[in-house]
Formats: structure tokens, C-alpha cells, sequence
């Protein structure tokens, strides 16, 4: 044993000078850490929403120029128009993200304990589909839930259809273009965003509290639920918050997958700002998306009551 | 008498306030600075910018014209172009009528397929073109609705007939003076779009579908029908089928045109509105029958032989996408040398071999004849007598009232 960790550190004399604050070069270091951060978020997320906010309150048109007349009035009028397509947003990508839970967590939950020494690989695996573009994975699901392809018929002969259709997620004998296959898209669009979190959150239980739950006979079950579970939480919030934001505002799935009556509020927002060239609209349509979003959000992280998220 | 501080103030209260200042809640400390410029430069900045950032004035009061051109000093040309619209060699290397080009000409041309979609087009290069800016390319092509949009907010130069004499001598009659480029001060063609009816005769069982009523009130075909997302080709369509013509239909035909296809989304005969991806779906039979531009037919029906076309009796719609010169591009002569080159019939023979869209240039059948016999006799690219007479043109709209028939079709389609 070493003579300095023997001894207790002894408290300050009395008469000792307090400790002097940093010098002043290094109290600013955060600041300047910060800095390029804060400029790119000054840049290109500030600027763009402060702009976005002053076109929500213009008026006029292309050729006689858009000035800021504070009519507020569009947020409400765009409201009313839209919001079918605001509750079917909002309802397609809770369905979205409630799916992508369901599928994500076994899977995380193989990688995290069972996958040995193929762990890498299949987290590569669940990553691979960032290689090719967003756009074409979507166009790959034409064809794999094509009218005539084997997963239509598969479901057909079970009788699936016929009860998605009483529920009037599908419409007739086939999937594309209807409300499920656009929820289909965005399970799928978005899965990785559910499963790197919640492996990331199930890898760091200790395997050591499983077998003391086994050795106090707890069921594997039981040690799911009282155990496995409530430790994956942080995962299972980041998770559905990751997934269920972009989903929300997605409009390329509803666009290929669905049809006139499946279209997300992201489809409006993009023909209100290239087709019908009413920028204030668009605008407020955005912000009303972004305000919903954040409040849905706000509510389920109070709710969920994760702190250790951060 | 005591000595008083500025405007009076007694000794007694000058220090009052210089205490308030350096240690009461007046002081001036770092952490206050921030917080008091932070919020009020936040403030000031949110309303000065909310208010201050109106989008300027589209509208131009020079039309085109008077723009300095750079063409004898600098022998280039950027064209921007669509996707697939160029004759191109197998290997994807060389565009072989473009090099010709330059090789007689001298003058180096950058080619860019960088449009893909009018609108996104537009959204790109309209902040650009407001603020009186040069957008880098001297040609452009776009679909003429919103060309006509470009000449009306005078973004467009205008062209030098003198200069572009095989243009000018070989420029087809339909497209000669449409009611957005009177007489083509501003424009040229660089192909025209049909657009009919297609239907895949697997999937219809042998039946042939040659109308939009037909796409509308046909119950084999239920489920599996499609239209397109361009409101004119769409609305155009249904309105000839109503027996209203589109150039001179009024709102209460657009209303009822609109009303019609409400009927097929409702009742679920309608599939879907497509853009582009619509041919990937007829091709698998997934959409039975739908309207479709005639190049993506003709494409198709050479990989596919069940894929077929039918032109209504009603009539079809016809557009052309136009090459243009944006205002204040440096190189307006080289881009009319560029335009005139494609009016060469052995030029525009070459180029239609390839992009199967119809050539917009007089005299081009037996040169391309001797490139492709089935091409030459194609009515979809080389329209006859009775082709041109039935094809139709939507009028051209206001902004106004532009943004007002895209509003009504933005509904329709769900968006």
C-alpha cells in the first residue's frame, strides 16, 4: 500500500485561498467547441425556419411578389382543408412505428444475446439497405407486393385480404395502392431507425441479471417483462421517436405504394410549394406538421418518462 | 450651490445609479449580455426577418432581349436537358449528334440531364432567375406550360429567327404558334409528347380500351386503371372525352372533368394518379389500362408485346418539351446554332431513332427511314395527316388560374 492512498485527503486549512476560477482562455473553450455547430445550425436550420415562417404569413402571388401581410388566417384555412391528411399521417406512421416494434425488437433482441458471433454481420445485414437509395428500395416493393407476385397470392389463399378489406386497409384481391401497403413501406423504409437503437440499449444488459433472475426462479418470461424489458426502454423511446418522425412526414411510400385516397401530409406540402405554387400555404402546413409532431412527441417522452434517454 | 450632476441629478442619486449599474440588477454582466442580445437579437431578427423577406416580384418588365452575349469569345454551350433525350452511343460515353456539333462548329457543348420533373425544375432555378441572376446553362427544355410560365415572367431571351433558318424553314405546323410563344419568339421545340390511351392486352384478356370513358365505366377494368399526375395530359384527356375541347374550355367544364374522375377515385375504379414509375406498372399488368405518353409506349412495346396503345376518337393531347434561352445566360447565339443544328433533317432523324418522342422537324421521314423503317412509319413519331389533325392543346392558363385548376387537381389526386 502507497503512502499517498493511505492518507486521507486533508480538508483545506482554513486559511487557504479559495480556488481560483479558469483563467478565461480556457472558461470560453466550450464556446468555441460549440461554435461550428451553432453556425450550421444558425445557417441551415434557423434561417430556413425563420424564412419559412415569414412565407406561412405572406400573401400574394409569383408575378406580383409575396409580402408579409400577417394573415394567420392560413393556418386555419389549410387545417380545415387538410386534416384528413394530417390524421392519416399521423395514424400511418404510429401503425408504421407499432410494426417496426413488433418486428424490431426479436431481432434486436437475437442480435443483442443469441447472434454470437455473427453479430457483425447481422448488424451490417440490418444496415445493408442504406446502400442503395431510398427511392429504389421503395420501387422494389411494387414488385414484390405485385398484384400477381407470391405475396398477394400467399395472403389471398390464407384469406388475409379478405379481412384487411372488411377493415378497409385493402381493397380487393391486392395490396399496392392501398393504405396497407403504404404502411408496409414505411415499416420497412424505416426498421434499421428501431433496431440500432434498441440493440444498443439490450447489448449493454449484463447477462449476469438474467441468470440471477433465473436463480430466483423467475420465468424466462417474467425475467422479460420485470427485467429485460424496462432496461430496453431508453431503446424502445428512441426507437419509436426515430421512426415515428420521419414516417410521419414521409410522402414518397404514400406517392408509390398508395393511391389518391392513401396521400400523406407530406404529398400536400410537396404539390402546395412545386404544383399549385402557394408557398404560404406550404408553409403553414409545415409548420403545423413540425408543432403536431413535437407535441405528439413531448407527450410520449413525459409519459415514457425516460430520463436516462440522454 | 451643490454641484449637480447631468440634467440635474444630485450627487446622492448619480451614485445610486452608478451602484444600480455595476453591481445591482443593472450591472452589465457577461452572462446578462448574452442573454439580453441573445433574445433580442432573436426578436429583432424573427420579426425583422419575418417581415422583411417577402419574395420579390417574379415579373420583369424587359422581355428577354438586351442581355450581353458572350458567343464569339467563348465557344461553349451548357445545355440542360431531361433524362434519356439524347441520342447516346451504347457504351453511355458519347452523344453522337452533339459531336458532330462541335466538330462542325467549334463550339464545345456541356451536356446535363439535370431536369427531371418541371416543377422541381422550376423551384430550382426560379430564386435565381427573380434576382436577375445568370443560372449557368444557356439552353434549357421544358415542358411548355411552364415555358410559357418562363416567357410570360420574362425569363426568357428572345431568339433570332435570322440565325436559325433550318429551324425556322422546318418547324412542323403544330407547333409553329402556340398561344404562349406567338410565332416562337422564345422557344423551340426539341420533341413532341402525345398522349393516348395504353393498355396492356394480357391483363384486359384481349379487350381493347380506347377511351376514357372506357377507363372509367368499364368493370373488368376496375381496380386497375390509371392516370397521370400532369394535370394537363390528365384533364385535357377527360375533357375531350366529355366533348369539350381544351383550348377554349370554360371552368364549369373543368369542374364537371373534375367531378367525372372524382367519381372513379370514389368508387375505386381509378388505381392510382402516376408519374413516370405508371410504366413499370403496366408492363407487370399490375395497371390494365391508363393514359401514358406515347414515347414510354413505344419503348415498351419493344420490350413488350402486349403493351398497346389506342388514340380516342375524341382526340388526343399533345405537348412538346421546348429549349429556351434563360435570361441573362452568356451564350445566346451558340444555343441558336445548337437549336438550328436539330432542325437539320439528318440531325433530327438521328435524334428520333433514339428518343422515340415526335420529332418536331418537317422532312426528317426518309432520313430516318434510313435509320429505322419502324420508326419512320410510326405514327406516334413521325404523326400523319390524320394524327396532327386530331391532336389538341391545353390553353394556356394564367398564373392565377393556374394555380386554381392545379388546386382543384391536387384534391382530386389526393395531395
Amino acid at each position: 500500500m502507497t503512502a499517498t492512498a493511505a492518507r486521507p485527503a486533508a480538508p483545506p486549512a482554513a486559511g487557504e485561498p479559495k480556488p481560483r476560477p479558469a483563467p478565461r482562455r480556457k472558461r470560453l473553450v466550450p464556446y468555441w467547441l460549440l461554435l461550428p455547430g451553432i453556425l450550421w445550425l444558425i445557417i441551415f436550420f434557423v434561417v430556413p425556419l425563420v424564412y419559412q415562417a415569414s412565407t406561412s404569413v405572406q400573401t400574394g402571388s409569383l408575378e406580383n411578389s409575396f409580402r408579409v401581410t400577417w394573415h394567420v388566417q392560413t393556418y386555419w384555412d389549410v387545417l380545415q382543408q387538410y386534416y384528413p391528411q394530417f390524421l392519416r399521417s399521423l395514424l400511418y406512421a404510429a401503425v408504421a412505428t407499432l410494426l417496426c416494434l413488433v418486428v424490431g425488437y426479436p431481432l434486436a433482441y437475437l442480435i443483442a444475446f443469441r447472434a454470437g458471433r455473427h453479430r457483425n454481420i447481422l448488424l451490417v445485414l440490418v444496415i445493408a439497405p442504406f446502400f442503395t437509395s431510398f427511392l429504389i428500395r421503395t420501387l422494389a416493393w411494387k414488385t414484390i407486393l405485385a398484384d400477381g407476385g407470391p405475396v398477394v397470392h400467399a395472403l389471398n389463399a390464407l384469406h388475409v385480404l379478405d379481412l384487411t378489406d372488411v377493415l378497409g386497409w385493402t381493397s380487393g384481391d391486392r395490396l399496392l395502392a392501398t393504405p396497407l401497403a403504404v404502411v408496409t413501406g414505411l415499416t420497412y423504409n424505416f426498421l434499421p431507425f428501431m433496431i440500432l437503437p434498441l440493440y444498443t440499449s439490450l447489448e449493454r444488459i449484463d447477462h449476469r441479471l438474467h441468470e440471477a433472475a433465473g436463480d430466483l426462479y423467475a420465468t424466462p418470461w417474467t425475467t422479460f417483462r420485470k427485467v429485460t424489458f424496462p432496461m430496453s426502454l431508453p431503446g424502445v423511446v428512441s426507437g419509436t421517436l426515430l421512426t415515428f418522425i420521419p414516417s410521419s412526414g414521409d410522402y414518397v411510400n404514400a406517392q408509390l405504394l398508395g393511391s389518391a385516397d392513401t396521400k400523406m401530409i407530406g404529398s400536400v406540402i410537396q404539390s402546395q410549394f412545386l404544383t399549385v405554387l402557394d408557398y404560404p400555404a406550404a408553409a403553414a402546413l409545415s409548420f403545423i406538421l413540425m408543432a403536431v409532431v413535437l407535441f405528439v412527441v413531448s407527450y410520449y417522452i413525459r409519459r415514457a418518462g425516460t430520463e436516462e434517454l440522454l | 450651490m451643490a454641484h449637480d450632476g447631468p440634467e440635474g441629478l444630485t450627487a446622492v442619486q448619480l451614485a445610486a445609479i452608478q451602484r444600480h449599474l455595476t453591481t445591482g440588477r443593472g450591472a452589465l454582466t457577461r452572462r446578462s449580455l448574452l442573454r439580453a442580445g441573445g433574445l433580442g437579437a432573436l426578436s429583432f431578427a424573427s420579426f425583422a426577418a419575418l417581415t422583411g423577406c417577402g419574395i420579390p416580384a417574379a415579373k420583369k418588365d424587359t422581355k428577354g432581349g438586351g442581355d450581353p452575349d458572350y458567343s464569339a469569345r467563348e465557344k461553349t454551350v451548357v445545355f440542360s436537358n431531361w433524362t434519356e433525350y439524347m441520342d447516346v452511343t451504347d457504351d453511355g460515353k458519347h452523344y453522337p449528334t452533339l459531336e458532330a456539333f462541335t466538330k462542325r462548329t467549334g463550339i464545345k457543348v456541356t451536356y446535363n440531364t439535370d431536369i427531371n420533373d418541371n416543377n422541381e425544375f422550376f423551384g430550382k432555378i426560379q430564386p435565381q432567375l427573380a434576382a436577375g441572376q445568370d443560372i449557368g446553362r444557356d439552353i434549357i427544355v421544358l415542358t411548355d406550360w411552364l415555358a410559357g410560365r418562363i416567357i410570360d415572367l420574362g425569363w426568357a431571351q428572345t431568339l433570332d429567327a435570322s440565325l436559325m433558318p433550318h429551324a425556322y424553314a422546318n418547324l412542323i405546323d403544330a407547333f409553329r404558334s402556340p398561344d404562349w410563344d406567338p410565332g416562337r419568339a422564345h422557344s423551340y421545340p426539341w420533341a413532341g409528347i402525345p398522349t393516348v390511351i395504353a393498355y396492356n392486352a394480357k391483363a384486359t384478356g384481349g379487350r381493347k380500351v380506347d377511351s376514357v370513358s372506357q377507363l372509367l365505366d368499364d368493370p373488368k377494368l376496375k381496380g386497375r386503371v390509371a392516370f397521370l399526375t400532369e394535370m394537363r395530359d390528365t384533364m385535357g384527356m377527360t375533357l375531350l372525352d366529355m366533348g369539350k375541347t381544351p383550348e377554349t374550355f370554360t371552368t364549369d367544364d373543368y369542374d364537371a372533368a373534375i367531378a367525372r374522375l372524382q367519381k372513379g377515385v370514389d368508387s375505386h375504379q381509378i388505381r392510382r394518379f402516376a408519374g413516370n414509375d405508371y410504366t413499370s406498372d403496366l408492363d407487370k399488368g399490375d395497371i390494365a389500362a391508363c393514359v401514358a405518353w406515347a414515347g414510354d409506349i413505344v419503348q415498351l412495346q419493344s420490350e413488350n408485346p402486349d403493351i398497346k396503345y389506342a388514340v380516342p376518337k375524341a382526340g388526343y393531347m399533345i405537348s412538346s418539351d421546348n429549349m429556351m434561352v434563360p435570361a441573362k445566360s452568356r451564350h445566346r447565339a451558340n444555343a441558336e446554332r445548337l437549336m438550328d443544328y436539330y432542325y437539320e433533317p439528318p440531325a433530327a432523324a438521328r435524334l428520333a431513332a433514339y428518343i422515340n418522342y415526335v420529332c418536331p422537324c418537317d422532312h426528317v421521314k426518309p432520313e430516318l427511314a434510313k435509320l429505322d423503317k419502324d420508326a419512320a412509319n410510326n405514327v406516334l413519331i413521325i404523326p400523319d395527316a390524320a394524327m396532327q389533325a386530331a391532336s389538341h392543346s391545353f390553353r394556356s392558363l394564367s398564373n392565377k388560374e393556374d394555380s386554381a385548376l392545379e388546386q382543384k387537381f391536387s384534391r382530386l389526386i389526393g395531395a
